[in-house]
């Protein structure tokens, strides 16, 4: 692996309050420096609490956290004040699916990409706009100039989002997470802004985790994938590996239950059921209820995690097995 | 998992079949749909977007019809029409050989044709039951037995309703209410299904368990489904036909395999060349469409794709193609100069560019 960017060792993350939610159990995760990871999973599977964990969002009076996080050895879980907020934004930053979320409507986008370069990197006005001006070239937005004076309502879906990993970018971080940040774009917008993101990582050097429930968008994206599933990875690997050899039952469901080749009217070989509550601790594996290789052991303990070769994990006993023929 | 028992829909009727097995179920001509909005530097103008401009295409029993289209396109604007939520400003709107307005009543319509949405939760009532969720149209319909209804059809979409007849929508799970509302636009005995983006917000493993469920309710109930989605995937996967909407118009419709194996307009090209690749070996190089769709308050002149298309000529820019048989087959119709051999376009009918 190159010089280490990320490295999550036994994170645990539990939401108290009304109802108890075992979000993270025990997850380990590693980065190299300019490497591009996709966090693939489905709903509740804890893609957005992992990151928002990396860049401190959670509400700290509701949620326990425990394990340890370094970010370009910085220790990420004791960081306070200044150092947090030089931390996000100068470091890690981060772009959601909603770009009219983060963005304020009542100040222009050039005005909000200039601000944050301010607070970080105290630059004068002037030398901002002319970096915010540079940000939305690098993203291609047609007439930068024009569109550096508009405001939010006024930009398309597509052309929210590339302001969006405009402003994420402006300060060079050297770790980028976008949680599903096309997923609510059609499929010609997608496309573009995949391609841009994959160019613009390149051109910074920057790492990437890229949260998305799609393969496909996983498959354009990345170099590594790590397959969640009930708050733990459970399959990691580099993309050709975890997509043509997937070794976990979950993971070969997903596969199969994509409709990619899938002919007319066939069946799809839907994964039955639905992913656990998470109310108390998994102590067995998450998976098994829904499994179609489970057996009592499964059941009865957590799996072991095989390692056939270094950065190759599966938590499953059955890794070994051959891929059913269907 | 196999979700459909033998429980046979209460109530009135296997729906009368007036126009006989020819008669398309529904026939939809020159729709048109322009919403005023707010325009001009103060907002003081009013300007109309053309949201739906002269739409026309026709549906057949038992048939599924995907629809495609750039977001804004007026994919969902055409569904809402057909089901009678919003009033067209245009056009003919014919169900099962009879025309709404003059025989058919919108209180006819409404119960023939039924609407899934996308946001599962949104188009629940939180404060009812989901057995008086799925009862409530079916008695406003004044069907019988409405709560027996909504029981045989909760068992028919997967659901025990032991188990989930008294629960409130956020006490289930985001597929579990797209079951509902299907379950729902079932009540109602309808024959034609609009599913607008109803699987878009589901997990892979989930919406393969909802495409099932269509599947099968389909073959059971010979329904007919419009079926609305950005993932062409879901649609190949699903339709029997597909249809491509450009900035309020179609552009193309062809059988779902004809399109896959060549699309017939340039803007289907880069539609269907905008699916991320699924092999890691042969990722997307460039993207097959740049640039933001026009402004459908004032749409372009002529073709409105000429803007964005890499074989546009003058011709494209001053005369509208109009929606034809392509020359290789009947039932695969393409609204582009370069299929028409009169229209004047250097390209026209040379082969093996699209
Ligand atoms: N602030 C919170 N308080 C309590 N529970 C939470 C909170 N945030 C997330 N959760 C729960 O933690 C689990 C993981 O949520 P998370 O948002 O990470 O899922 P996800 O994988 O991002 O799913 P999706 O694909 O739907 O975005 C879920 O069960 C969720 O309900
Ligand atoms: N009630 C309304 N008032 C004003 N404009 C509207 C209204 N409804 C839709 N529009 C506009 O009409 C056009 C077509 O919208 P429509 O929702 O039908 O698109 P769509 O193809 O369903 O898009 P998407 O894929 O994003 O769902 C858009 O420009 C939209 O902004
Ligand atoms: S008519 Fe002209 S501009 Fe329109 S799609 Fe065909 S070639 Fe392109
Ligand atoms: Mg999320
Ligand atoms: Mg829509």
């Amino acid at each position: 692996m190159k010089e280490s960017l990320v490295d999550i060792q036994n994170l645990d993350v539990r939401f108290t309050g009304a109802r108890t939610v075992h979000a993270i159990n025990d997850l380990t995760l590693n980065l190299g420096q300019g490497e591009t990871l996709a966090l693939l999973g489905e709903s509740g599977s804890g893609k957005s609490v992992t990151l928002k964990t990396l860049l401190r969002l959670l509400p700290p009076k509701r949620t326990e956290i425990g394990g340890k996080i370094q970010v370009n050895g910085t220790d990420v879980l004791t960081l306070s004040g200044k150092a947090l907020q030089q931390y996000r934004g100068a470091e890690v930053s981060m772009v959601f699916q909603e770009p009219a979320l983060a963005l304020d409507p009542v100040y222009s986008v050039g005005a909000q990409i200039a601000e944050a370069v301010r607070r970080h990197k105290g630059i004068s006005r002037d030398e901002a706009m002319s970096t915010a001006l540079d940000m939305l070239r690098r993203v291609r937005i047609p007439s930068p100039e024009r569109r550096l004076r508009n405001f939010p309502h006024e930009l398309s879906g597509g052309m929210l989002q590339r302001v969006m990993i405009a402003l994420a970018l402006a300060c060079r971080p050297r770790l980028l997470l976008a949680d599903e940040p096309t997923t609510a774009l059609d499929a010609t917008v997608q496309i573009q802004i995949l391609l841009l993101l994959r160019e613009l990582q390149r051109e910074f050097g920057m790492g990437v985790i890229f949260v998305t429930h799609d393969i496909g968008v996983a498959v354009e994206v990345s170099e590594r994938i790590a397959v969640m599933y009930a708050g733990q990875i459970v399959e990691e690997g580099t993309t050709q590996e975890v997509i043509k050899d997937p070794r976990h039952p979950y993971t070969r469901g997903l596969m199969a239950a994509n409709l990619h080749g899938v002919a007319r009217g066939e069946r799809l070989n839907a994964i039955p059921g639905a992913p656990p509550s998470l109310e108390t601790r998994p102590a067995a594996c998450s998976f098994a209820p829904r499994c179609p290789l489970a057996e009592d052991a499964c059941r009865a303990t957590l799996p072991p995690v095989h390692v056939p070769s270094p950065r190759r994990r599966i938590a499953c006993i059955h890794a070994n097995a051959p891929v059913s023929a269907e | 998992m196999s979700v459909i028992d033998a429980t046979v829909l209460p109530g009135p009727e296997a729906p009368i079949d007036k126009g006989g097995p020819n008669q398309p179920l529904l026939i939809v001509k020159d729709l048109k749909k322009h919403f005023p909005v707010r325009g001009g530097i103060l907002g003081r103008n009013k300007v109309m977007v053309q949201a739906v401009d002269g739409v026309s295409f026709s549906v057949r029993k038992g048939e599924t019809l995907g629809i495609v289209g750039e977001s804004g396109c007026g994919k969902s604007t055409t569904a809402r029409l057909i089901v009678g939520l919003i009033e067209k400003d245009a056009g003919e709107i014919i169900y099962d050989g009879e025309g709404l307005g003059d025989v058919l009543s919108l209180r006819d319509l409404r119960r023939g044709v039924q609407m899934v949405f996308q946001d599962s939760y949104a188009s629940l009532n939180p404060r009812l039951t989901i057995e008086d969720s799925i009862a409530f149209g079916a008695s406003v319909q004044g069907l019988s037995d409405p709560l027996g209804r909504a029981h045989s059809l909760m068992a028919r979409v997967g659901l025990d309703p032991a188990r989930f007849a008294q629960r409130y929508p956020h006490e289930i799970s985001g597929g579990q209410r797209q079951r509902i509302n299907i379950a729902r636009a079932l009540a109602m005995s309808p024959r034609l299904v609009v599913l607008d983006e109803a699987v878009s917000a589901l997990d892979k493993s989930v919406e393969a368990q909802v495409l099932n469920l269509l599947a099968d309710l389909r073959a059971e109930l010979g329904l007919t489904y419009i079926f609305i989605s950005h993932d062409l995937n879901v649609v190949r996967y699903i339709s029997d036909r597909v249809l491509v909407m450009y900035l309020g118009e179609v552009v193309e419709v062809a059988p779902v395999d004809a399109i896959w194996a060549r699309q017939a307009h340039p803007y289907s090209g880069s539609l269907f060349s905008a699916m991320p690749s699924m092999d890691p070996d042969t990722r997307t190089k460039k993207p097959p469409l740049t640039g933001d769709p026009p402004n459908p308050i004032n749409p372009p002149s002529g073709c409105r794709f000429h803007t964005r298309c890499r074989y546009a000529e003058a011709v494209c820019k001053t005369r509208v193609p109009a929606l034809q048989p392509i020359a290789a087959a009947p039932d695969h119709l393409a609204a582009c100069h370069l299929h028409d051999l009169s229209s004047g376009h250097e390209k026209a009918g040379k082969e093996g560019l699209l």
